[in-house]
């Protein structure tokens, strides 16, 4: 027993090896797309965790707090405003707590620099370090009299450094340096956590309002107090809290906060313990993730589509092959296992191309942001990670060829010897309609409606394509929103990181889809070469049968086209999530133009393999089908 | 001039198709001259692989000669590019195959007009001229099967009438009963006859005695090049008819 399936097993592993070194091309092109498909998804595992080293480096070089607390202003007439002191002294002393910085008053202002005017949040402090939370500098000294750090992100954002000139609320300071913080989430995602921290006058607006993408400015504590005004006063005071055990930070947290229900002696203190700041900080990530996940998942389905086509094609040059293995003996299971054989192999090592391909690149993309010191790192690969790569390879060729080899291996011996080709199917109304239509229109619907399966493949495949353009065309409108909750004019860090995860996302959708439409082209010539030649030989052009053979891949693409408008949009706001973004619908002309150049893009391909199969005389190809 | 006497269809004069070079060079048409009238029914004969179906290939524009001179309705076609080629395909030339090279997915009716539709044919009037010529192949009530459902003999039945779709000045027949078992022979040879009393110009390959015998003139080829020619009707028609077993 075990002596036959060795010998089996052999002889499967070498019919499956000899049959890839006979049609390299091919077997190329499968490695290609499912290797595509799983470097991308690589990508998008790679990016797990990218932040959480930076974030503890961070952490370590500023000393940064365990636990952020937002206290109340109190308001004394003749006074001025101050945090109220019972609360302050409460938290600085309860149990657990070892050291604390603040409360440092945080004033909500409009800064002005190079043109541009956007939020920010002032934080007031000493010129001496502090115990807790001491911003880094990595450019440029701390606050003094006149001069004002900013947080990297948000420099980087406003295009300043040090020695630049800017205004806060029309008061003109200097930038003394650039830094970052462990205490809170840099630009644009500082209101993530800071509960009601998050106060600024919109720069166009006179009025007190709620905003989103605001910065943080570290400015001594006098000239916070000059800074705040009627329209931007003192919105509450951050005091930063470092405990014995860090461990228990969340226990902390949830113990004062003001949204935990139950007596809140101190009032509506908001309090944040370290692994929330933490998270906010992969913010930034997060949304490359939410953008590269999905988009991994489109390349396996583009991929599935393409290793059907391809795969189909090879069944199909296979069936004599089929018929002799048979005659010889092999069981239907041996010769599945043969055809399935050859694929899975092919899988497998694209698998192992994708992954090496996704790591290489991984670097390239998993910055943890400006916000954070340090880098991530060699990309986390896990073995789990690996592991599922390698399945869904397996699973993509598995779906793909699994119903042709049950085919083949069900066909008869004397079938597949005779190596007789599947007869086309027959769409009666089709055909009909198709007699109205110029000649090109009448061959490429009738191809079309010869082969149902492979039309469905490529409206699938141009649907998932267009899909991701769409979703990038959603993106971009999105992004060009003038809210006062958008960029403001700024450069937004995470819509530029979003726009390079979309840009290599599109690249290797179009890629996988330029190879689709090729491959289901030839696939198409060949099928239709009998048919392609008697056309000929009746009196049709070249020209017009290579435009029937465009048509034929046109057709099926333009529904395809259509229903990626969509589902490109509903992906973009399942992506981005329903709520925390303003969801703006591309214009009806950038629709428009990508349904279009889909189309043009599928007639242009599909021609190249038309204008090949083309070339052989129409008389030597019916003169082949007697022989 | 065509030898028959009436004015030349088809001609060609040193016409040559050579495949290969060097030690693997084939002639499979080597110096051939010939022309043949209108209203005439030319029959070639030779062994297999002597050419006689490159030579139809080269008469009806579906292969390119290597050298010579091909005529078709007075105007030279050797030098023609390819669309101009299909337009005669289209408007001068009717093939039948051996193999009847019917489209599978397509009825009898809509195998016959496809020829009309591709030279653009309003689609009714296309459709009535495929019913009729379907009538007159005597396959009226099969304009609705599909191939597969017809007979051999029923099938080629089906290709000559595409053949005759837009009226061609010639049809080219390569073996038209090489795959027919006799009595399909004998429904396609009372077939060619008609055509030829109805003044059809048709040329034809064939192996097949009883199809020659129906011809104005037989050509006998061997190695890509003729080496007899017969002249068959003037006298003999009635006899040969009957040895073709067309009687009746």
């Amino acid at each position: 027993m075990g002596r036959v399936l060795l010998s089996r097993t052999v002889l499967v592993g070498r019919l499956a090896g000899r049959d890839l070194r006979y049609r390299p091309a091919q077997a190329a092109a499968l490695l290609l797309v499912i290797a595509a498909a799983t470097a991308t998804l690589t990508l998008g595992l790679a990016l797990h965790g990218v932040t959480s080293q930076p974030y503890q480096r961070t952490r370590a070089a500023t000393n940064g707090p365990d636990v952020v607390a937002y206290l109340p202003v109190m308001h004394r007439p003749g006074h001025g405003s101050s945090p109220p002191a019972q609360a302050a002294a409460a938290l600085t002393q309860a149990a657990g707590v070892t050291g604390h910085s603040g409360p440092y008053p945080l004033v909500g202002a409009v800064l002005r620099a190079r043109g541009a005017a956007a939020p920010a949040q002032a934080e007031g402090r000493s010129q001496a370090p502090a115990p807790v939370d001491q911003p880094k500098l990595t450019a440029g000294r701390w606050v003094r009299p006149g001069g004002v750090v900013i947080e990297r992100t948000f420099a980087g954002a406003l295009g300043v450094g040090v020695g630049d000139r800017i205004t806060l609320n029309g008061r003109p300071f200097t930038v003394a340096g650039i830094a970052v913080t462990a205490a809170s989430p840099p630009y644009p995602n500082l209101c993530y956590t800071s509960g009601g921290g998050c106060h600024a006058s919109p720069p166009d607006q006179g009025q007190h309002s709620v905003a989103t993408s605001i910065g943080l400015i570290w400015i001594t504590a006098p000239e916070a107090g000059r800074l705040a005004t009627a329209a931007d006063p003192v919105t509450s005071y951050v005091l930063n809290l470092k405990l014995s055990d860090p461990a228990r930070a969340g226990a902390f947290a949830r113990r004062y906060d003001a949204a935990t229900p139950g007596r809140h002696p101190f009032g509506p203190v908001s309090v944040t313990a370290w692994p929330g700041i933490a998270a906010a900080d992969g913010l930034l990530v997060q949304d490359e993730q939410s953008v590269l996940s999905p988009g991994a998942w489109l390349a396996c389905l583009l991929a599935v589509a393409s290793v059907a086509v391809l795969a189909g094609g090879r069944m199909a040059e296979r069936t004599r092959r089929v018929g002799l293995l048979k005659a010889v003996g092999s069981t239907p299971g041996l010769v599945a296992a043969v055809l399935l054989a050859e694929n899975l192999i092919l899988a497998l090592a694209a698998a192992a191309a994708g992954l090496l391909a996704g790591w290489l690149a991984a670097p390239l993309i998993t910055n943890p942001g400006a916000g954070l010191v340090g880098s991530p790192g060699a990309p986390s690969l896990t073995l789990p990670a690996a592991g599922l790569v390698v399945a869904v390879a397996l699973a993509v060729a598995l779906a793909a060829t699994f119903v042709p080899a049950v085919r083949a291996a069900r066909t008869s011996t004397v079938s597949a010897l005779a190596d007789a080709a599947r007869p086309p199917r027959r769409r009666a109304r089709l055909i009909a309609l198709s007699a109205r239509l110029p000649v090109p229109l009448l061959l490429g619907l009738r191809l079309t409606a010869r082969r149902p399966r492979r039309a469905v493949l490529t409206a699938a495949s141009v649907a998932i394509t267009a899909t991701g353009v769409v979703a990038v065309l959603t993106f971009h409108a999105t992004a060009g929103q003038k809210a006062f909750g958008g960029s403001g004019g700024l450069a937004n860090p995470v819509y530029d990181r979003d726009e390079q995860m979309l840009a290599v996302l599109t690249i290797v959708l179009v890629t996988l889809a330029v190879l689709n439409v090729i491959v289901t082209a030839w696939a198409t010539v060949l099928d239709a070469r009998h048919s392609a030649a008697l056309a000929r030989a009746l009196g049709a052009t070249p020209q017009q049968v290579s435009a029937g053979v465009s048509a034929a891949q046109v057709l099926p693409a333009l529904p395809g086209a259509l229903l990626g408008i969509p589902l490109g949009i509903g992906l973009f706001a399942a992506a981005s999530g329903a709520g925390t973004r303003v969801l703006a619908i591309p214009p009806a002309w950038w629709l428009a133009a990508a349904v279009l150049g889909t189309l043009a893009a599928v007639a242009g391909l599909a021609a190249i393999p038309a204008r090949i199969g083309g070339r052989r005389p129409a008389a030597a190809i019916l003169q082949s089908e007697l022989a | 001039m065509s030898e028959a006497g009436g004015i030349a269809v088809v001609g060609a004069r040193a016409l040559r198709k050579e495949y290969g070079r060097d030690a693997g060079l084939v002639r499979a048409v080597d110096g051939v001259d010939l022309d043949v009238a209108a209203g005439e029914t030319l029959a070639v004969m030779g062994p297999s692989g002597c050419g006689k179906s490159t030579l139809l290939h080269l008469l009806g524009g579906l292969d390119r000669p290597t050298s010579g001179e091909l005529w078709l309705a007075g105007q030279r076609i050797d030098q023609l590019g390819e669309r101009a080629l299909a337009r005669l395909r289209r408007e001068a030339v009717g093939f039948v195959f051996q193999a009847f090279h019917l489209m599978d997915e397509l009825t009898a009716a809509e195998n016959v007009e496809l020829p009309a539709l591709l030279a653009g044919v309003p689609p009714r009037k296309a459709r009535r001229r495929a019913t009729g010529l379907l009538e007159q192949v005597g396959l009226a009530d099969r304009a609705g099967f599909l191939p597969s459902a017809l007979s051999g003999g029923q099938r080629q039945r089906v290709a000559v009438a595409r053949a005759l779709a837009n009226e061609p000045l010639v049809v080219l027949a390569d073996e038209p009963t090489g795959n027919l078992d006799s009595e399909a022979t004998l429904d396609v040879l009372r077939l060619f006859d008609s055509l030829h009393t109805a003044g059809q110009t048709l040329v034809i390959v064939t192996h097949d005695a009883r199809i020659a015998a129906t011809a104005d003139r037989l050509i006998s080829m061997r190695d890509g090049a003729f080496i007899d020619q017969t002249l068959l009707t003037g006298g003999s028609a009635g006899n040969l008819g009957s040895l073709a077993g067309l009687e009746g």
